[in-house]
């Protein structure tokens, strides 16, 4: 045992000599990538490190954190009822709009992949506007106006299946569902280009050889064919699309307010932004963000692996 | 000449059969109907684009019009210079809001854009300790959302002087993981050996990578760009700027949109301008952005 161990020592270090040869050989790597590191770990990487820190903590910014280990994290869970609703919510969010945003994009993409080219970039540019049009989803408030000036609640009234007007976004039990529709419209985004041009790059002749093999219509082909050349951006799309339906706020926040009736739209960033910027509790903010960003990376490892098993 | 006439004559039908050629696996039918159903679906989607427009051009009676319209009936600009009057009459002026945004726009995504090459050309073309660490742990950041960084992010950047200055948003947008990630993939592709012919040449790193490298890799490069000004024209700076006139564009505009019933047409206004520049910029680069997502897949 003894000597498995000072070999093994021995190995590493040997290896940690080449590795550290090979470090100083390629001095100018690290002079490129300097710039780009040092940002990136001050403002990426050193953020998360410290949230996960104060999440451990009391922290006022007034006073000085004072360490308190895990009451965070067990007044979350077992008392911060709200919190409950907003882990609910997002779930609801997370699980309804993500695979159906997912879908949709890697649909719509591989419908229109087979147009001709001027009417593809058209409808590329209808489809992925929503995402990038800043704040027009704030055009379904008016939609679905509380009054009867609103075109939604005007058109059910005409055709008589309400006959007073629907108080969408204070009713809790319309919110989320109007919230989703938007979110929904508004899915279609980087993944979606990463689609288009994926589907662009698959090479032809395997389509070829797939017909002399027999494959019958579009949906084995797509099965077939399509999809395992496409593995790496249905990851990336992937990625996309957990961080998107993961960290909504925005919509519901401009949508049914803040905070919201009952908080029937609440979220946990919704939550995060209430203990960090109103009431200024940052080390409970900072244990909200550690929840959110632990359930992002073990639903992300989910998916990978899920993908994984694509035409096979 | 007749014989390139005749050249271009068979290009030609080779090209039309090109195109006219149908796939052998595809029915008829099932192309019509989901050509229906795309229609349909692109239908809907551009409606609350198109009702948001509508709305900015309807003079203020029909706005307020029982019962409501779809689209205008007389359509004016109206809102557009109401809304050019109200920021001609705002305390700071619209010409210092515009500044803040285009010089925050401007400088951030320039320096994003060479920053993240520098860090992407080392890590796609060269080999050494760390690279492939370093580039998993960019993946993983392309996952944090902007409010869960914000809270320490306000603490680093209080310690380091900078708030209430430009630079609180310009240089953590800098390193934005997304723009490094786009880049690394799309300069694999680029074939080392032109690299090596260069380096031969005698050429050293910083000549390759500013003479060979980013030349060739300009598609990529307005994709940088477009995403950069994405983020960085729609960044409203609340949280990090407090004094009015360091305040960017967007929420000037919004101020505005807040202003209640009686800003309701400009407000609409507020909302098309908004949305045309990052439409508008999109619509001119798109070939190129494509080009340069083919090589966004993420291996695993």
């Amino acid at each position: 045992m003894k000597e498995f161990f000072s070999k093994y020592i021995a190995l590493r270090k040997h290896n940690a000599q080449v590795a550290i040869k090979k470090a100083k050989r390629s001095k100018m790597c690290y002079a490129f990538l300097a710039p780009f590191a040092i940002l990136f770990f001050a403002f990426y990487i050193m953020p998360v490190v410290t949230s996960i820190y104060f999440s451990f903590t009391y922290y006022n910014i007034l006073e000085s954190p004072r360490f308190i280990a895990l009451a965070n994290y067990v007044n979350l869970i077992l008392q911060d009822d709200v919190f409950l609703i907003g882990v609910k919510n997002t779930m609801m969010i997370a699980v309804i709009t993500g695979p159906l945003g997912y879908i949709m994009s890697f649909l719509f993409a591989w419908l229109i992949n087979e147009l001709p080219r001027w009417i593809r970039s058209v409808a590329v540019i209808v489809f992925y506007a929503p995402s990038i049009a800043g704040t027009c989803f704030m055009i379904f408030s008016i939609f679905f106006r509380g009054d009867a000036y609103g075109i939604v609640n005007n058109f059910l009234m005409e055709v008589g299946i309400i006959d007073k007007p629907i108080m969408f976004f204070i009713t809790p039990k319309y919110m989320l569902w109007i919230c989703m529709l938007v979110i929904l419209w508004m899915s279609l985004g980087t993944g979606f280009l990463s689609f288009v041009a994926g589907l662009q790059g698959v090479d032809r002749s395997q389509f070829e050889a797939g017909y002399m093999d027999g494959i019958k219509n579009r949906w084995q082909e797509l099965w077939y064919i399509t999809l395992p050349n496409m593995k790496p951006m249905l990851m990336f799309g992937a990625v996309m699309s957990i961080t998107s339906a993961f960290s909504v706020c925005d919509v519901t926040m401009a949508l049914c307010g803040y905070p919201s009736t009952d908080y029937a739209a609440r979220t946990i960033v919704t939550h995060l932004f209430d203990y960090g910027y109103t009431r200024f509790d940052m080390g409970y903010a900072c244990a909200i963000a550690t929840i959110l960003f632990l359930m992002m990376i073990l639903c992300n490892k989910a998916i990978q692996s899920l993908l994984r098993r694509v035409g096979t | 000449m007749s014989k390139k006439i005749k050249q271009e004559k068979i290009e030609k039908e080779y090209h039309q059969k090109l195109i006219k050629r149908r796939k052998p696996n595809r029915s008829i039918a099932g192309d019509i109907l989901l050509y229906i159903f795309l229609l349909f679906v692109a239908f809907v989607m551009a409606l609350p684009i198109i009702y948001a427009v509508s709305n900015a051009l309807k003079p203020l009676d029909e706005l307020f019009r029982f019962p409501p319209r779809l689209l205008a009936q007389n359509p004016t600009t109206d809102n557009f210079s109401d809304l050019f009057v109200t920021m001609g009459k705002s305390w700071v002026s619209f010409s210092r809001y515009l500044f803040n945004t285009v010089f925050i726009t401007f400088v951030g995504t320039a320096g994003h854009l060479i920053i993240s090459s520098m860090g992407a050309f080392v890590l796609a073309k060269y080999e050494f300790p760390g690279a492939s660490a370093f580039f998993k742990l960019v993946t993983v950041a392309m996952m944090f959302i902007g409010y869960v960084t914000a809270i320490p992010n306000y603490l680093i950047l209080n310690k380091l002087g900078w708030i209430d200055t430009y630079w609180a948003i310009i240089v953590p947008a800098l390193a934005s993981p997304m723009g490094l990630f786009l880049m690394k993939q799309f300069m694999e592709g680029l074939p080392t050996s032109l690299i090596e012919a260069a380096k031969i040449d005698g050429a050293n790193e910083w000549r390759v990578f500013s003479g060979i490298v980013m030349p060739n890799v300009k598609p990529a490069w307005m994709t940088l760009i477009i995403f950069s000004v994405q983020r960085l024209w729609n960044d409203k700076a609340a949280t990090f700027i407090y004094s009015e006139e360091k305040k960017t564009l967007v929420y000037a505009m919004q101020q505005i949109q807040g202003g209640g019933i009686a800003r309701t047409g400009q407000g609409a206004a507020v909302m098309v301008v908004l949305m045309v520049v990052p439409i508008a910029i999109f619509v001119f680069s798109e070939s190129q952005i494509l080009e340069t997502m083919a090589s966004s897949g993420l291996k695993d």
